[in-house]
Parts: structure tokens; sequence; C-alpha cells
């Protein structure tokens, strides 16, 4: 069962949403039904299943519905129709009573302006969730240096919120969140206000924190590169409507259309793809292993020399005659290397670059004019 | 005369004022006099307790809350104020001004700023009560003295009542324009984290509408000071009783001692109750408390 589930959800802004059902389905444009009923529509027809422990990043341009998305998550805004499941349960039917205990117990969010009380300095800005739940003074500001200690914070908790910088004020919204141990974490355009330095730093962080205790997170987003790196899949919103879910490399080599084309256009495709992505079993003939291909190896082409196992031995000059690894072949690389260290072995290297997973085992070669594609398509 | 072509139907807004006027005199006589024995003993306690305590020890008292609040400087302007005020032998009329002043702040800003929230948190409610407070805000504050003094009698209560309802507009739509300004993240914020109405309003709303509540206050109480001198004309005593007389006899330097006392008065109460609106840090009441739950570090 998945984490938390949305099923065919939409949501109308305006007096009588009910009229605008029948144009919707109809496939009249957001614009267009403005226009007729003066009723805007925020979110249309999204499905999506998020797993529990994944980063699911929505991503889109403003007035996309990505933040109506986020909200109706945790019911701040009403989803007009359609169903919003947690561990199985639609909370769209929810009481409000029940809807406030799932509020304080499962889900907390992380805003983009940080929303910190002004009044209260960072220990019992932290603690918000607790207090509020009823939970005793000592336990509640226990939990919250811990929380505090997560983000390294401990030192200012009795600063105020004025006293800190952006990045900092974040850090504490973020220990807000986490004080309260949720198994989901809303994190609304979270690191949108920083400055770009900072903002690589808190995606660390937050990567940083995901390695050690594992959350679903639900990451609201406008930027590409912050939702390839952190993301393990991304939802790309379009004028209220889902058009793609896949991973940063799905979507990247297989966008859906021109607006999820437009998105990554100037995008860092070196944060995006490792080697184990461009490499190519095909590029290279493979000699030994399972399902020997060494009737197809040319004279003269260079070849692969793989154990029974899998495992890489290395490359001969010459698939048809040689059969001992050549001592002037390039090293393997790791599937996990990134593009950059990849671009300096390829660029001095003569042949194409084997590349092994984490067991040795062969997974493909790269060659000079597949990495240069891969560069070129996404620039 | 030209209008009076145009007088058909011989509206009698006067009339019917003095019948409703007479209306609650003859029915809700009980209610008035619950209301005027309350407001009474409100200004009774403070009054005779302003001139219980000796002056000296009053006025220094002052001195002291002005400079623990605002600073060395406001401190020693308190110090001037006051040997000022017991100098023109006007001791009494500004203790009891001051009791004046705060009883009908009090009154005003305990129906004010539960009015307030409730403008806030309903718009219904908002638009009834925004034309209200128009209403007593244009009115001539004259006008409230003359059903005041029927209702009252004449002296500290009806000038209670005249005063209070005239100060407490400002606290009403600030406390009201307050809340509706806190930031939708902040709402939003504090309903993620499972607030419920109530603590939303108790633990966000009204923390961050501070600011604007305690600017209101300080409005409250200045139009309240400025409301004593027209309620004076019905027996309210005090410094406003001084300037009457001074207008009365045309004594000009007795009119203009009376003032005076108001101005420092007015400074005062202005300077000290604008430090509370300030945000940030702990209140003096989250200080103490700190002091006294903290067990001292290091000697155990």
């Amino acid at each position: 069962m998945s984490k938390l589930t949305v099923r065919d959800v939409y949501k109308v802004f305006g007096p009588q949403p009910q009229k605008v059902r029948a144009l919707i389905e109809a496939g009249r444009g957001k614009d267009e039904i403005f226009a007729e009923t003066g009723h805007t529509v925020g979110v249309q027809a999204a499905s999506f299943a998020i797993e529990e422990g994944e980063v699911f990043v929505i991503m889109g341009l403003s007035g996309s519905g990505k933040s109506t998305m986020v909200r109706m998550l945790n019911r701040l805004i009403d989803p007009t129709w359609g169903a919003v499941e947690i561990d199985g349960q639609d909370i769209t039917q929810m009481s409000t009573r029940e809807l406030t205990a799932l509020r304080r117990r499962d889900m907390s969010m992380v805003f983009q302006s940080f929303a910190l009380m002004p009044h209260q300095s960072v220990l019992h800005n932290t603690a918000f969730g607790l207090e509020v739940a009823g939970i005793p003074r000592s336990e509640y500001e226990e939990r919250a240096l811990r929380a505090l200690e997560q983000v390294g914070l401990r030192a200012n908790a009795h600063s105020y919120p004025d006293e800190l910088s952006g990045g900092m004020k974040q850090r504490v919204g973020l220990a807000r969140a986490l004080a309260v141990d949720p198994s989901i974490l809303l994190m609304d355009e979270a690191f949108s206000a920083l400055d770009p330095l900072i903002r690589t730093q808190m995606q660390d962080e937050l990567l940083e924190l995901q390695r050690e205790h594992r959350r679903t997170i639900v990451f609201i987003s406008h930027d590409l590169d912050e939702a390839m790196r952190i993301g393990d899949r991304i939802a790309i919103m379009q004028d209220g409507r889902v058009v793609q879910i896949g991973t940063p490399q799905e979507i990247v080599t297989q966008p859906a259309n021109d607006y999820v084309r437009s998105f990554f256009h100037g995008v860092d495709v070196t944060q995006v793809f490792g080697a184990g992505d461009l490499a190519d079993p095909e590029c290279v003939a493979v000699i030994g292993g399972r399902g020997s291909q060494a009737a197809s190896t040319r004279a003269g082409a260079p070849a692969v020399l793989v154990a029974d196992d899998g495992a890489y031995r290395g490359m001969v000059a010459n698939g048809a005659a040689d059969t001992e690894p050549d001592p002037a072949a390039p090293a393997a690389v790791r599937g996990d290397t990134d593009l950059h260290t990849l671009i300096g072995q390829v660029a001095h290297s003569d042949w194409p670059v084997p590349v092994i997973d984490e067991h040795g085992r062969y997974l493909g070669s790269v060659s000079k004019s597949a990495l240069l594609e891969t560069l070129n398509r996404a620039g | 005369m030209a209008a009076s072509r145009y007088k058909v139907f011989d509206i009698d807004i006067g009339g019917y004022v003095e019948s409703v006027v007479a209306w609650i005199q003859s029915n809700l006589g009980v209610i008035l006099d619950a209301i005027s024995v309350g407001i009474d003993a409100i200004i009774s306690v403070l009054e005779d307790f302003a001139l219980w305590v000796d002056p000296l020890v009053m006025a220094l008292a002052i001195v002291a809350f002005g400079f623990w609040r605002v600073g060395v400087g406001f401190g020693a302007f308190c110090l001037v104020a006051m040997f000022l005020v017991i100098e023109m032998g006007l001791w009494s009329e500004t203790m009891s001004t001051l009791a004046l002043v705060l009883s009908a702040s009090f009154v005003a800003l305990a129906m004010g700023i539960p009015l307030g929230i409730a403008m806030a948190r309903n718009d219904l409610v908002e638009q009834i009560v925004k034309p209200i407070l128009d209403f007593m805000q244009t009115m001539p504050p004259f006008v409230y003295l003359i059903p005041a003094a029927i209702f009252f009698g004449l002296g500290k209560v009806p000038g209670v009542i005249a005063t209070l309802i005239f100060a407490m507009p400002p606290v009403v739509r600030l406390t009201n324009l307050g809340i509706r300004q806190v930031s939708q993240e902040h709402i939003e914020a504090g309903l993620a984290f499972g607030c419920t109405p109530r603590q939303l309003l108790t633990k966000v709303q009204l923390p961050l509408a501070m600011p604007s509540i305690m600017q209101g206050i300080n409005q409250t109480i200045m139009l309240a000071l400025s409301m004593v001198v027209i309620a004076s004309m019905i027996g309210a005593g005090g410094l406003g009783n001084t300037v009457l007389t001074g207008i009365q006899r045309l004594n000009v330097g007795l009119g203009f001692e009376g003032g005076l006392g108001v101005v420092l008065l007015a400074i005062i109460l202005d300077r000290i109750t604008q430090t509370f609106g300030a945000r940030r840090g702990p209140g003096l009441f989250t200080r103490v408390g700190r002091l006294l739950t903290q067990r001292p570090t290091g000697t155990s």
C-alpha cells in the first residue's frame, strides 16, 4: 500500500463548483472556464501514489496548481472532488477532530517564508506542534532541543527569529516540522526564498536527514535543479493537471510535452546523470559471461571481457583476436560516478570507458559520441 | 424656506430618540442601575487608592515605572512632570482624572477587544459593527453627555460612560485589523500543526496582532483623556473641572494649568503604553516567572 494516494482530485475555486464539472470534462481550458463562469480551476484530475520513504517533488510554474495540490494533502484546502488517502484512510471524509489529530500525529509542513512566530524563542517555535498537541513542557522542550540539534541550531535555542539569517530561520522551520516526528513532511517551496548557496546546502542537509531517517517527503518546487537533486520521483504540473510523473532521468530523457521540455532548458545534466545512466551494453561487444556475443565482435574493434558471473575482467583492442585484457585499456568506473569525472575519463581515452556496478559487474560502456549526445540533448 | 417646501413626511427623528430614551429610562431601570453600580465600583476603587497613597510615594512610583519601561530620559521627564503637578496644586485633580481615564479605558478594552475579535472572525459582524463605530466616532462627543446624564445622573459614572463610548472605537478597529492582517502562511502554519480554532486565536492570531492591538489600546487611552474635559461638564471632576472653571471665569492662568496637567498625563500614559506594543522578547510576567521557576545554576 502506498503511503499517500491521491485519486482523481479536483479543486475549483468559486461559489458553485458543480457548474464547472461538465466544462472541465468537456476538456475546456482553464482560462476559458474562468472567462465563462468566474470559477478558477486550481487542480484537475490529479492522481498519483507516493511510496513510504520517497522524496516526491511536485514541480510547475506559478499558477500550475502545485501549492494548491500540497495543501489538499493536509486539507488546508479541501478538495472539491476526489480522495486523498493516507495509509489507506481517506482524509477528505474525516471530521475536524480526526483531521486535527492527523495533523498533529502524521504530518507537518515547512513554508516558503518560514512562518515562524516572532514573539517566541527559537526553542518555542520549534516546540509549536508539540505544545499545541498538549505535550507537557518538560517533554516538548527536550524534543524541540533534539530537533534543533538535528539542524545544527541547538546553540541558538534562546534566540528570537529576527536575530537569525534566512537560512537559519528555515532550519528552525524544518526543526519545527521534525520535532513532531511526522511520517509525512510537506515542504512548500521550502528553500525558494534562500540564496543559491544556502539553498544547495539545505538540500544536502535534507538528503542527509533522509539518510538517517527516511520519511515520506512531498516537496514543492519550481526549480528543476532542486527537483533533480532531491527528488526520487518528480510530478510535473501544468494548468492544474499532472502532465508527467517519473524519475529525474525519465523526465529528462522522455519529456511528455514541450512544457516539460522547457523546464530543463539549460539545466545542468551533470547533476542528473551518473555514469550508470549512460552506460550502454550495446556500445562495445562483450566476450564471455552469459550469452556470449563473441560472434558479433568485429576484427579490429575493441571488446569487453566478462567473467561467467558477469564480473568485468578488462578490455581488448581487437575483439576477434585478443583474449587477455589489454593494459592500455581505461580503468572501469563505478555506475554512481558523476558526469564531471566521467567527462575527463572519456576525453582522455581512445577507448569507450567501461562502467561497473558496486559488485564489479559490467553494466555497459560510454563512448565519446554517447556522452556528447546526452550533454547536447539537455543543453 | 426653500427646503421646507419638500418636507412632506414630517419625520421627527429627535422625537423618536427622546421616546426611546424615555422608554429605556422607565423600563430598563434595573439594568441601568446595575451598570451604574459596576462602573461606580471600578472608579471608586481606583480613585480612592490613587488619593489614599501618599503623593510622594505615588509620584515616585510613576517615575520609576517610566524609567523602567521607557528609559532614563523619560524617567527624568516624569520626575519634572510630577513636580509640576504637585507645585500647581493639582495633585488630587490629576489622580481623579487618571482614575477616570483608566476605568473608562478598562471598560472600553474589556468590551472592545472581544468585539474586535468577533469582527475579525466573522464578516457579518464586521459589516454590522463598522457603521456603528463610524457613528460613535463622528458624532460630536458633547451629544453623548445628554443621554448619559439622563440615564445616570450627574457625576463620575456618566462621565466614565460618555468617555468609554467615545474612546472605544480605535481598539475595536485595530484589534480587528491586526487579526485580519496576520499572514496567510502563519494561519496555515497554525492549522498544519494541528491548532484548534481556539488555539489558532490564542497562539497565532492574537500574539501576531498584538502590536496592532497595543496601538489600539494606546489610542483608546488617549481619546479617553481628551474626553475628560468634556465629561467634566456633567460633573466628572478632575483636571477637566479645573479647565472648565478657567473657561467660566475667563481665568487664563487656571485654564492653562489644568490643560498642562492633561498634557503631562497624556505624554506619560502615551509613552508608557507604547512600550507594550514592542514585539520582541518576553514580557514582564514571563521574565518574573522564569526567575521564579529556574533554579540558579552553579550552586547545587
